[in-house]
């Protein structure tokens, strides 16, 4: 049973102005649809999350793809279109952001920051670690928290920014600062919370539909 | 009013005036943006060159600044947390400086003399490492650099993968003589995810006199 490219939860245009039409086109059918083939080309394992967690003992290949896989499944669930979730954090989430980083507010901050002064290409974390307690963190290239030895901060993954150009170049060229502050408009805060609440806080990473 | 502007003059040379800490400085393209098309499109020559390599630019002199300033104030901790700073961006100016001037509008004809020997004794065949050259540029994960390089002490031409904006020399040893920028900032606009599009047409557009004249530079000096 091999990996599958997941389908988009919408249609390529629904979170412009924030995220551009043809990017969205593109980062799906060209660049996940990618990582999807090149994965199964190199392992005949299924399951994602154990080989994020066991990525050691994988080649780099599968490292590149496996990651590019995981992370971009839930990327295109960490995003709707305005007016589709909530515009923030509630519940529980909400007041665990409150408790680890004074508000909402400096938790976007130093998501921000994180987001920003990653070099070259990779990703920027909002996750859970082993102690129940949030982290923020980056990781390079297509590695995710969840990859044990490999990421600085191991926890489980609740939101994430792809930083890689590919992701904002069309619209946004080199002003990454402009892409990251438009991106939180478009950020499924309702699915996030749901990572939460169902996975995360149980200490259990957030599964994708292989 | 002169004797004013003369008195004044004379006691300022007599005081020692600070030293001016030289600044890097954007380097000119050496041709208009469009000169490269239709291999590398002028919207991506203009933002590659005005907004990335001039980032580089001010931000390497910003890293060097803040270094100074923590050796005055003697702190070693702090100059060490500026290596990233300085590796990103003056990596980044050393490496598109170099870019610029290895192509040219419509490239020139394959390299010759000393260069085509030792192209030939090393790989075999330009087009062997024309070849080697875009498989390794090609399969760089993320951002980075393929460099075709001379190591001066074994006397031999290597392909090598920098990661990022690891400048060739600094990191690895090699003299630098024909780098491809596959950070997706130099190719995307126009080629999208068509890495291996670009990289392959880049070679039209090569400047091999440059490259030889590297070549040079780095056997003899």
């Amino acid at each position: 049973m091999s990996f599958q490219l997941p389908p988009l939860p919408y249609d390529y245009q629904v979170l412009e102005p924030f995220v551009d039409k043809e990017t969205m086109n593109l980062h799906h059918t060209k660049h996940h649809q990618t990582y999807v083939n090149n994965l199964n080309g190199a392992t005949k394992d299924s399951d994602i999350v154990a080989i994020c967690q066991n990525i050691k003992n994988y080649p780099v290949a599968v490292r590149n793809n496996g990651g590019g896989h995981y992370n971009h499944s839930l990327f295109w669930k960490w995003m709707a279109p305005v007016g589709s979730s909530n515009v923030a954090p509630t519940g529980t989430l909400k007041e665990k952001i409150e408790a680890t980083f004074g508000s909402v507010d400096e938790m976007k901050k130093k998501f921000t920051d994180a987001a920003l002064t990653r070099f070259g290409s990779g990703w920027a974390w909002l996750g859970v670690q082993k102690d129940g307690s949030l982290a923020i963190s980056s990781t390079a290239n297509q590695d995710n928290p969840l990859m044990a030895g490999v990421a600085d901060v191991e926890m489980i993954p609740i939101l994430g920014l792809d930083v890689w150009e590919h992701a904002y170049y069309l619209k946004y060229q080199n002003r990454r600062a402009e892409y990251i502050q438009q991106w939180w408009n478009v950020v499924n805060w309702d699915e996030v919370v749901k990572y939460y609440d169902n996975f995360a806080s149980k200490n259990n990473p957030v599964p994708i539909n292989q | 009013m002169f004797a004013n502007i003369a008195r004044v003059l004379a006691q300022s040379s007599k005081k020692s005036l600070p030293l001016v800490r030289s600044k890097h400085s954007l380097p000119d393209l050496p041709y208009d943006f469009n000169a490269l098309e239709p291999v590398i499109s002028a919207e991506i020559m203009q933002v590659h060159h005005q907004k990335h390599h001039a980032t580089y630019v001010n931000n390497l002199n910003v890293a060097e600044e803040k270094l100074f300033e923590a050796k005055q104030r003697g702190s070693v901790s702090d100059q060490i947390a500026l290596t990233s700073a300085l590796k990103f961006n003056g990596g980044g100016h050393i490496n598109h400086s170099i870019f610029w001037t290895i192509l040219c509008k419509d490239g020139t004809s394959e390299p010759e003399g000393e260069l085509a020997e030792a192209i030939k004794r090393d790989f075999g065949s330009y087009q062997r490492m024309v070849d080697l050259l875009v498989a390794t540029s090609t399969g760089i994960q993320g951002s980075g650099w393929g460099w075709l390089g001379y190591n001066k002490q074994l006397n031999r031409l290597d392909i090598v993968a920098c990661a990022n904006q690891d400048p060739l020399q600094a990191t690895t040893g090699l003299h630098p003589l024909f780098g491809i920028d596959v950070w997706e900032h130099a190719y995307y606009l126009q080629y999208k995810n068509a890495r291996p599009d670009y990289v392959k047409s880049i070679f039209k557009i090569a400047n091999w006199r440059k490259v030889e004249e590297l070549f040079g530079k780095a056997r003899h000096d």
